[in-house]
């Protein structure tokens, strides 16, 4: 596994979904709440980039004309067809039998404790003490 | 065997005078309305389809004996739907449900009935429905399938409020009131362009009342269609089940795929048979995944089969028991309480 650093922690806005390579992987990084998700920017559907989605939650209903909004911008909805996908879990929502897309586990880290990767060591100065953005790939 | 579409002759409009009270008799002896035939045009007399070869000379108890049927749910679509002053229409109909049970279903104890309704006045159904449903022969509501309004519609619901809490299944027959287009793309030229476009009609009534939420605010309620066909089945399933996919969020009562919510509570008459031979109807069901919903039918007396008769080739040899009368006690629940219509369905005499 190489550690990959994605970006600076400060650099995100909250419910930004942003489209990341990473060891040569096109990642879907969304941040919510101050909680970062990445998903394979692939569909597992169609292959659209997840990227050009939506944060979405979900609507539970009791019957017809019951809506309630739940778990408001922890869902991404696909551009193409709209499925909804668990940003945490990468389970569609829509056909959780069905379909599954690979959740990757990014997590906020200390600068120093970073092995950076390529995109770190060109764009992001080492001297700053800041938080960036992580993910292990293989 | 039990016949889910069985449709006894459609009387003269004079035939309703007995049944009608004193103001509407008058307004159509006054009115000559006797003189008006108010048939529905797909079975005009002398149509070739409008008597099937088969049943010619076949009166309605000889026809049950032919084809082995121990309990018919029978019918009669007559025209008087299609009047515009509701209140002429709603006192008609109701002379129609009358006159079927007084002539019919007094005669014939293997007949069960229809109540038959318009959905263009809910309330006047409602009405109807409560009037008759403590008949135990009555074990579905009717209506024709062409309305302004999709059956799915809120409008309706009154309806199937009144079907459900009495145990009545209710049911859609093809037709129409003449004043609808009967294909979404407009208005037909031709007979056979209409005749066609009835199938297409279901298609649409099922994914409105999916859409609408009619089987998750009526749980118990059961959907009969009747003289839809059942080849267009498939595709539209798998379409309402990718669409569902995406569109969930507008419509979030539909909790599983639709082809899940549809299950053990839609149920079709078995004839017309649109495949052409056993290959294709067995891909067909195949393509269903299941033959559950089936109701065997013969249609009587409209031209759907040839000497073949109405079970036809290629249907499972698992499936028939079902298909000749257990889907049936699912579909009806009053059926499925009445011990004739049990007797009936596990019959298993073969049609001659």
């Amino acid at each position: 596994m190489t550690r990959h650093v994605l970006a600076k922690v400060d650099d995100f806005a909250d419910r930004e979904v942003r489209r990341i390579e990473a060891g040569g992987k096109p990642l879907c990084v969304a941040k919510v709440d101050g909680r970062f998700f990445a998903l394979i920017d692939r569909c597992p559907h169609g292959g659209a980039p997840l990227s050009g989605g939506r944060l979405t939650g979900t609507v539970e209903s009791d019957g017809p004309g019951d809506y309630r909004l739940c778990r408001r911008d922890e869902m991404l909805k696909c551009p193409w067809h709209g499925w909804e996908f668990d940003l945490a879990t990468g389970q569609s929502w829509s056909d959780p039998k069905a379909t599954r897309t690979r959740a990757l586990s990014p997590e906020a880290m200390q600068g120093a404790e970073v092995v950076k990767g390529p995109y770190v060591a060109e764009t992001i100065p080492v001297e700053i003490d800041g938080t960036y953005l992580v993910v292990d790939l293989p | 065997m039990i016949d889910a579409d069985f449709h006894v002759p459609q009387c003269a409009v004079g035939d309703l005078l007995p049944y009608l009270d004193d103001y509407w008799r008058a307004q159509v002896v006054d009115r000559e309305l006797p003189s008006m035939p108010f048939r529905l045009s797909s079975y005009p007399a002398g149509s070739p389809l409008t008597v099937n070869p088969e049943m010619r000379e076949l009166g309605v108890s000889e026809a049950l004996d032919t084809y082995g049927v121990k309990l018919a749910v029978s019918s009669m679509l007559h025209g008087v739907v299609g009047l515009h002053n509701p209140d002429m229409r709603a006192a008609l109909m109701a002379a129609v449900n009358d006159h079927l049970a007084a002539t019919w279903l007094a005669q014939e104890p293997r007949l069960r009935g229809s109540i038959y309704v318009s959905g263009e006045d809910p309330e006047a159904a409602v009405a109807e429905i409560e009037r008759l449903a403590g008949d135990a022969r009555f074990v579905q509501v009717l209506m024709l399938a062409m309305q302004d309004l999709p059956q799915g519609h809120r409008r309706y619901w009154p309806i199937y409020a009144a079907a459900e809490r009495h145990g009545l299944a209710v049911a859609i027959h093809a037709g129409g009131l003449y004043r609808l287009p009967p294909s979404v793309a407009g208005w037909p030229s031709y007979q056979f362009e209409d005749y066609v476009a009835q199938s297409q009609v279901f298609e649409n009534i099922l994914v409105s009342f999916l859409g609408e939420g009619v089987f998750q605010k009526f749980p118990d309620l059961k959907l009969v269609f009747l003289e839809s066909g059942f080849g267009w089945l498939p595709t539209t399933l798998w379409r309402t089940d990718k669409t569902w996919r995406g569109t969930r969020q507008e419509v979030p009562w539909l909790d599983r795929r639709p082809s899940e919510i549809v299950k053990g509570r839609v149920f079709l008459s078995l004839q017309p048979v649109d495949m052409p031979g056993p290959e294709e109807l067995a891909r067909i069901l195949a393509h269903i995944g299941t033959t559950e919903m089936l109701l065997f039918s013969t249609d009587y007396p409209h031209r759907q089969f040839g000497p073949e008769g109405p079970l036809p080739a290629g249907l499972p040899e698992a499936a028939l028991p079902g298909i000749r009368g257990e889907n049936a006690l699912n579909a009806y629940p009053r059926l499925a309480r009445d011990p004739a219509a049990k007797a009936a369905a596990a019959s298993l005499e073969v049609t001659p």
